[in-house]
């Protein structure tokens, strides 16, 4: 008897997980992540891992810019290196869950029981949620973003999955044009996502600094581009703030 | 003192440097964030160098000499990286129209060149 409410709870939650999987499912950024993903997959069988690293790569790490450098980094540079330009890619996690955890904020919801939905955040199923949530009860919350989250990670292996299988058997130059869609999707998001003029700057000169310190051949390549670039940006960005600063009355 | 992807393997490399740096931010976001300031100067600092890293990882992936995307002349891959750039920029920043014109143009490059 006394089993009787807590079924019918779990049952009722397994409802709202499989409705927030159908908003996954039909979310326009399943799309998005099934294509990019398809660039990662390809990218992952050519520099040699197997499938089932890139499948289990897209459930640990769940992050297209983190992946991108894992996976191209992960064979030539030193782990010390790719660990920084993972953890470096990530820092934007940190202000997306601050912003995200008022939203699950209801009676007997424990800190544990939001480990998998902080674990599901990624862009896609931040903007997706933020914009869900509001309308859904608050006890329903972490079993929909829960929903939605599986919904698009979803996508993400199924584009990861189809990538690495066609890479194996495409004729090279259109393995090579697969391979170019990684680049190019990291190149327009990133811009798209630069509106201030750090960001912009940040990538731009990363963009020259970047091959420079390669043919300088210095090592740590990427996290001298990064310290370097990064920092004139961030400097140029102080130094436009004080004078905005100065010519406000 | 370089310890490399072959010391270790490639399933404890991916926990240990793909998984653990990442992961690490979402655990601090749900355990010591209380009320952090987004615009602190030193996460705009850090929001710099990772755009800058993101850029460099960009470069050379398109700059690679190495695998399939090196039978590609490398003046055919940064002019279809223009390309698309442009395309982003004239469709009002569409990413999708971005792509399909960098794709387009490194697929007619290719063939032009006749890779």
């Amino acid at each position: 008897m006394s089993d009787q409410p807590s079924e019918r709870a779990s049952a009722s939650s397994t409802h709202v997980f499989l409705e927030g999987l159908k908003s996954g499912v039909w979310s326009v950024f399943f799309l998005v992540l099934v294509g990019n993903y398809l660039g990662l997959g390809a990218l992952a069988f050519e520099f040699g891992f197997s499938f089932w690293w890139m499948a289990a790569s897209t459930l640990l790490v769940w992050a297209a810019p983190a992946q991108v450098i894992l996976i191209s980094t992960l064979t030539t540079s030193a782990l010390l290196e790719v660990a920084l330009a993972v953890t470096l890619s990530s820092v934007r996690f940190l202000p997306m869950v601050a912003a995200l955890l008022p939203l699950f904020n209801a009676p007997g919801v424990r800190q544990r029981d939001l480990l998998l939905p902080m674990h599901l955040t990624a862009i896609s199923v931040w903007v997706e949620g933020m914009r869900l949530l509001p309308a859904r009860p608050r006890g329903e919350r972490v079993a929909f973003y829960n929903g939605l989250g599986a919904g698009l990670i979803s996508g993400a292996l199924i584009g990861g999955a189809i990538g690495f299988w066609l890479a194996a058997r495409l004729p090279p130059l259109l393995a090579a044009t697969l391979l170019f869609f990684t680049p190019m999707a990291l190149l327009m998001s990133t811009s798209r996502n630069a509106r201030a003029l750090l960001d912009r700057l940040a990538f731009a000169l990363g963009l020259v600094v970047g091959p420079i310190i390669g043919w300088l051949n210095f090592g740590l390549d990427l996290m001298w581009t990064g310290l370097i670039a990064g920092s004139i940006a961030y400097a140029v960005h102080r130094w436009r703030e004080a004078q905005a600063a100065r010519h406000k009355p | 003192m370089k310890l490399l992807v072959a010391d270790i393997g490639p399933a404890l490399a991916l926990l240990l440097v793909g998984f653990l740096p990442n992961e690490i931010w979402r655990l601090a976001g749900l355990f010591l964030v209380r009320g952090l300031d987004e615009k602190s100067q030193v996460i705009i600092w850090v929001r710099g160098v990772a755009t800058a890293m993101l850029a460099g990882v960009l470069a050379q992936l398109v700059l690679s000499t190495t695998g399939a995307l090196a039978l590609i002349p490398v003046g055919v891959r940064v002019g279809a990286a223009v390309i698309g750039f442009a395309a982003f920029l004239i469709a009002r920043r569409s990413v999708f129209a971005g792509i399909v014109a960098g794709e387009l143009a490194v697929m007619a490059g290719a063939y032009w060149f006749g890779v």
